[in-house]
């Protein structure tokens, strides 16, 4: 990633970037381009005259103080293009190209320091840009660390250092900049898996909204029109969920006794109808590979203990328990996580994984 | 910017090298990483990070074993996110010891890469090859390189160079169990194929003659001196890692299998070869042909004490010392008319190092008034207040 290559597609030597994102009346583009064109052809001198008489009229307007600077940069004069470009980013913080520009010219200065300023102010234009680019910095932390691993042989297995790949929570950012839409951001489908129990509802009282905000990934579940007025104490109250917590050890026993007797008719029907595949393979193909696994001849014996029951809301829990194993040909002890979410009054498996 | 510490801290790495590979002109045999290697940290000084990446990326494609590939792309990654302060930074803290090793082998690398010997210096060891000679293995410990030389009519020509690692504790080999590598002259004595090894040796062994006779001479021993390969798992290993055995990768060690002959293949392990040109080289050696010459010339005129002036007073053959030896010839030449010696096939290989001596093997064709045999003879030759001496003879 150096410098001069940071900048985007419409960029012109140096790595500068040459376009504003803000959309100039149209009156005056025609005057711009004209500029622009005359800069293009190496005719600098009078792209300098003809936008100063441009800015005579307009002195605040951004695209001409940009183009200016440019000019500027082009006719080797960094220290009035600082200027320029300093003086566009207190007039219009929210722009990340001049910012950029900054820190391209710091950059040729040697002045490393305030170019980084200027780029992670670039950054912070944005919050999108920020959680993007913090998530980038994560997923390379995450491919060194392999790399590492191949390097050094070290266990690979220690993923205490889970990177959280932040989501990008607010998908409409209140930090529009002009002249531009924000793209609806959807989150990766990586972080659904990641996603951290939403507190439990004895804890947090009016907890609905932020649950709703959490977890985004959910399609279209509109947030409640009517919000909860935030003095509404615990919707559930505690019994409910000590019982709600037997309720789905108990199904959860029933399963691993359906599997016990091989009843796949029952096994199956143990599983919702959104449950998530281990592999992302189609449900039915799922399915039938279970049933012949299940199917094959000779006794199995499923048992469960150590179960510990952790409530996420009041129609979601996760399952944490010690699974033993037995068949003609396999013996194991795995610690096993279930989702489970009620639906229609029962309790169904929504995912399923093996250790912690 | 972000990696400028790591850049210069690789800069002082790079630096040795590039001091050495001014005065040479590099050849480049391409047989390894090396070159890859090389651009990937001109890359890296020239801040050229993407491409640096990219072709770390071949490399590892190229070499999937490499570890010092994947840790370079660890740090080339990790520099992404924050500026990086040592080599192997994202290893430093759980595996410090792994990484030193990883650094000191992309230096032994690089150096020896970029200083390659120019093309018309000859290791000043390789004196004479037999015309069935056809390649010598000349070794440098401080460079981790083994060169491949082909004989070219009685001319070492350079053929191809490899990264290689020595014993622990490095070289110069005195006892069994010293984890060192011998320095001396030797020659390849048996082929081990991979069926016959365990995973550990990889593509197979070769031993050498670790102790020769002036080994012995100097009361040093130990055993199995090999030059091998590495597990079926391994390509890196840091520049000092075997017990006393030159190590080689397994492509490597094939790749120089074919050429190998036992009992005939000359391995020299130097600590720093010296390079001659080709005029000082044959300086040489013609010095020396001419003193064997002179040597077989005053056996013939049966004139004891001419032909004893060629022996050193430290002389030891199997059975007799000096004294020994001489009463031995004078009282043998007395009981003869005429002697005709011939010395065909010869091979000279000069001892690296401080104690200067040079092997000689002929095939020996002697007649005389009442006697003619033909033998394989080896001699060693020592320099002794400027005149080349014999210090042992045998047969070879």
């Amino acid at each position: 990633m150096r410098l001069s290559r940071i900048l985007s597609a419409c960029s012109l030597t140096l790595g500068l970037a040459v376009c504003l994102a803000t959309v100039a009346p149209a009156a005056h583009a025609d005057a711009l381009q004209d500029i622009n064109k005359l800069l293009k052809q190496g005719q600098q001198a009078q792209a300098l005259e003809q936008v100063d008489k441009y800015l005579a009229d307009k002195p605040k307007e951004a695209q001409g103080r940009f183009l200016k600077g440019l000019i500027l940069t082009e006719m080797n004069k960094p220290n009035e293009a600082i200027v320029v470009f300093q003086k566009l980013t207190e007039d219009y913080p929210e722009l990340p190209e001049p910012y950029n520009n900054l820190a391209v010219i710091y950059a040729q200065q040697k002045q490393y320091e305030k170019a980084k300023q200027a780029l992670e102010m670039a950054i912070r234009t944005h919050p999108s840009y920020a959680t993007a680019h913090e998530n980038l910095g994560d997923i390379y932390s995450r491919m060194a660390s392999q790399a590492y691993d191949k390097a050094l042989q070290l266990d690979s297995s220690n993923t205490s250092a889970q990177t959280k790949l932040s989501m990008i929570r607010n998908l409409i950012g209140n930090t529009v900049r002009p002249g531009t839409t924000v793209a609806v951001v959807k989150p990766v489908a990586v972080a659904t898996a990641e996603v951290k129990p939403a507190p439990t509802p004895t804890a947090t009282p009016a907890s609905t909204p932020k649950a709703a905000e959490t977890k985004p990934i959910e399609p279209a579940k509109p947030v409640e029109a009517k919000p909860t007025p935030a003095v509404e104490p615990a919707k559930t109250p505690a019994k409910p969920a000590a019982n709600a917590s037997a309720e789905v050890t108990k199904a959860v026993e029933a399963w691993a006794a359906a599997w016990s007797r091989k009843d796949v008719k029952a096994y199956l029907a143990g599983y919702a109808k959104d449950f998530k595949t281990p592999n992302g393979e189609a449900r039915t193909k799922w399915e039938s590979e279970r049933t012949a696994r299940i199917g094959k001849p000779g006794a199995i014996s499923v048992g469960v203990d150590n179960v510990k029951v952790t409530m996420d809301g009041a129609d979601k829990a996760t399952v944490h328990f010690r699974q033993h194993y037995k068949s003609a040909s396999l013996k194991t002890s795995t610690s096993k996580a279930l989702v489970l979410v009620r639906q229609d009054g029962k309790w169904l498996i929504q995912q399923e994984r093996i250790g912690n | 910017m972000m990696r400028r510490h790591y850049r210069r801290l690789l800069a002082a790495t790079v630096a040795i090298a590039f001091a050495v590979s001014a005065v040479a002109q590099p050849r480049y045999s391409d047989s390894g990483p090396e070159p890859l290697l090389a651009r990937v940290f001109d890359q890296i000084e020239q801040n050229r990070w993407e491409p640096a990446l990219q072709q770390t990326e071949a490399m590892i494609k190229a070499y999937p074993n490499f570890r010092l590939a994947h840790l370079i792309r660890g740090d080339l990654l990790l520099a992404r996110t924050k500026p990086l302060t040592a080599f192997g930074e994202g290893g430093v803290q759980t595996a410090g010891a792994k990484v030193a090793d990883l650094r000191d082998e992309a230096i032994a690398r690089l150096r020896a890469y970029r200083s390659k010997p120019p093309t018309d210096f000859v290791p000043r060891y390789l004196m004479q090859m037999q015309a069935n000679q056809k390649y010598a293995i000349v070794v440098d410990t401080q460079k981790s390189r083994l060169y491949l030389y082909q004989n070219d009519k009685g001319t070492p020509r350079f053929v191809a160079d490899y990264y290689i690692t020595q014993g622990k504790l490095g070289a110069d080999k005195t006892r069994e169990g010293d984890q060192k590598t011998p320095v001396g002259v030797y020659h390849v004595t048996a082929s081990l194929p991979r069926q016959k090894l365990t995973d550990f040796y990889g593509a197979g062994a070769f031993p050498i003659s670790y102790p020769n006779q002036w080994d012995r001479r100097m009361g040093r021993n130990g055993h199995g001196i090999w030059l091998h390969g590495t597990p079926s798992d391994t390509f890196s290993r840091p520049p000092k890692a075997s017990d006393g055995c030159v190590v080689l990768a397994n492509q490597d060690l094939n790749a120089i299998a074919e050429n190998l002959q036992v009992g005939l293949t000359p391995v020299i392990i130097s600590n720093n070869i010296e390079w001659l040109s080709l005029d000082d080289w044959q300086t040489e050696r013609k010095a020396l042909l001419s003193v064997i010459d002179e040597w077989r010339h005053d056996w013939e005129s049966l004139d004891t004490d001419r032909y004893a002036r060629h022996y050193s007073r430290k002389f030891e053959s199997d059975r007799l010392d000096f004294k020994g030896w001489v009463e031995h010839k004078r009282t043998v030449n007395a009981g003869k008319t005429w002697i005709k010696v011939s010395t065909d096939n010869i091979s000279m290989f000069r001892n690296p190092g401080r104690e200067d001596y040079v092997v000689v093997t002929f095939e020996q064709n002697y007649k005389s008034s009442n006697l003619s045999n033909v033998m394989k003879k080896e001699q060693y030759w020592i320099k002794e207040d400027g005149r080349w001496k014999i210090i042992h003879e045998g047969a070879g």
